[in-house]
């Protein structure tokens, strides 16, 4: 029995002191990340073809999102608000829920499957196929070539992904609300545009969303830059991304919304 | 004054985590000459390539290359140095997002602040050197084993390397490409004045086309001669890999209990 004891607080021990060695690598490999950037901007046609890659090809899945989401806030925003007789109030509500918490989490968490779990996928079998080693080999640092732009890349997609989702789910609901419902439009817009505020509700947003967007891209290179060059190596660490990213997304839109808004 | 050897091996060791990979090799490659490496999967050949590469540093000794000591070298020295070093990757590592073109510029571009229409001379030469300058603008995907190997060769000597080095060049080719690459590997090495250094199991390819051979067991060199003498060689472990004897110093069997013990039937025979 003591024995079984022993192995298993050791087996506890063990798993701590990866899981701790593990962060502090995934912070130096960070740090080396930012400190290598200066190409991806000096060179930035490597950055705009990231931004291609992670932001572009994400559209779709972003817009039809974002505009679904949109009608059913509009649908349910709706079905609240008209037993208080405050349907006028339906813009601001859908506005408002996009703006600060549905537009940056969501599309945040769409981009981690969409861009992210690519993006672990292909820096995975770059090492695989020993395209990260011949680079090394050329003199050529990954980190910088490789890296940094992939990183940048979905910095700067993220908060514009995100816009573009509040922005048709704003659409979403104006259909659904408006033209479908028939609540009355002047009041729709007016309402949201009086509520909204730019400081408080967008920056605020746009801000998150480059949180996200930090905590995403870098998740994701890292578990392809540190994933075992196999098969079940990549497929384990594509599905890590996935799964870390998006609670880190949801552990963090916590915090941020507790120090954004507190007592608003 | 330049030494002789454009590699001097000096005593190394290196241990992975706790396992030694080498021990105490000595090996010296003279400028101009093509030497390979042989031995069995595992005896620390790839090791060896990616020490004098500085991609990782010997646990003890010194790898000496163009007269500078690996171990001493920061990373702009380690880069510097290796920008005049070109690695052919076992399945030649081709960067798959890009075309057969842009791959060969690829070292070009990240080194060079040559004109496009410069580069693309460049690359058309480089290919043409290989023989395959029609396939420029194709991706890796659609090249065969043999033909991406030569493009990544291509790519190896786009800057002009003092050294060469391939990690088994010849696995998994046919008979007529694996020619080919023999044959360019000499050629290429001539021509370029460089030095080159082949990691390869395959015998007869090797024996063909190198000056001289390294061999090596279990992380140490136990042989070593120019082609013919390997060929003579009464090494039993020489003699048993260049003839492709199943039995020998590396037996058949992979070392294990009594094989009675496996099948249960010592009990039987007691």
């Amino acid at each position: 029995m003591p024995e079984r004891l022993i192995s298993t607080v050791r087996g506890i021990g063990h798993r701590v002191v990866e899981a701790v060695w593990r962060l502090g690598y995934a912070a130096r490999f960070f740090v080396a990340t930012l400190f290598h950037s200066g190409a991806s901007f000096r060179r930035f046609h490597l950055t705009i073809k990231e931004i291609y890659f992670s932001g572009v090809l994400s559209l779709i899945i972003i817009l039809v999102s974002g505009l679904f989401v949109g009608m059913v806030l509009g649908l349910q925003g709706y079905e609240t608000l008209q037993k208080y007789g405050s349907e006028s109030a339906l813009g601001t509500l859908v506005a408002l829920s996009l703006v600060r918490e549905l537009g940056p989490v969501l599309a945040a968490l769409l981009f981690a499957s969409r861009a992210g779990s690519a993006i672990t996928a292909e820096i995975g079998l770059m090492k695989a196929t020993e395209q990260l080693s011949a680079m090394e080999m050329m003199a050529v640092d990954p980190i910088a070539r490789v890296v940094a732009p992939r990183f940048w890349g979905g910095v700067i997609s993220m908060p514009l992904l995100a816009a573009l989702f509040s922005a048709i789910g704003v659409f979403g609901g104006y259909l659904v609300g408006v033209v479908l419902i028939g609540v009355d439009e002047g009041q729709f817009w007016s309402q949201m545009q009086a509520a909204v505020d730019f400081r408080q509700d967008i920056v605020n947003g746009v801000i998150k969303s480059v949180v996200f967007g930090v905590a995403v891209t870098a998740i994701a290179l890292f578990e392809g830059y540190d994933a075992p060059p196999t098969a079940e190596g990549v497929s384990h660490a594509t599905t890590r991304t996935v799964v870390t990213s998006s609670l880190a997304v949801l552990g963090l839109d916590f915090v941020l919304t507790a120090f954004m808004f507190r007592g608003v | 004054m330049a030494s002789e050897n454009l590699i001097e091996i000096r005593d190394v060791n290196f241990t992975y985590d706790v396992r030694p990979v080498l021990k105490g090799i000595n090996m010296n490659i003279p400028r101009g000459k093509v030497v390979a490496i042989m031995g069995l999967s595992g005896c620390g050949k790839t090791t060896l390539l990616r020490l004098i590469g500085a991609q990782i540093l010997p646990t003890s000794g010194q790898v000496v290359v163009d007269g500078q000591v690996t171990s001493a070298l920061d990373r702009e020295g380690v880069f510097a140095l290796r920008r005049r070093m070109g690695m052919l990757f076992q399945f030649g590592a081709l960067f798959t997002d890009m075309t057969v073109f842009d791959n060969v510029a690829f070292p070009l571009r990240e080194h060079t602040r040559l004109p496009e229409s410069l580069i693309r001379d460049l690359v058309m030469m480089k290919l043409h050197a290989v023989g395959l300058h029609a396939v420029w603008n194709m991706r890796p995907a659609e090249l065969s084993g043999g033909m991406a190997r030569r493009v990544a060769l291509a790519r190896c000597l786009a800057l002009d390397p003092m050294l060469i080095m391939y990690d088994e060049p010849f696995t998994g080719l046919d008979p007529i490409s694996m020619s080919v690459i023999g044959n360019l590997v000499r050629r290429l090495n001539d021509a370029l004045g460089a030095t080159s250094i082949i990691v390869t199991h395959d015998v007869q390819e090797s024996l063909r086309i190198v000056d001289y051979i390294y061999f090596m067991a279990d992380g140490v060199v136990i042989a070593q001669g120019t082609p013919e003498e390997i060929r003579h060689s009464d090494t039993p472990f020489v003699h048993q890999f260049v003839h492709g004897e199943i039995d020998g110093p590396m037996a058949f069997h992979y070392p294990a209990a009594p094989y009675g013990a496996d099948l249960e039937v010592e009990a039987a025979h007691a």
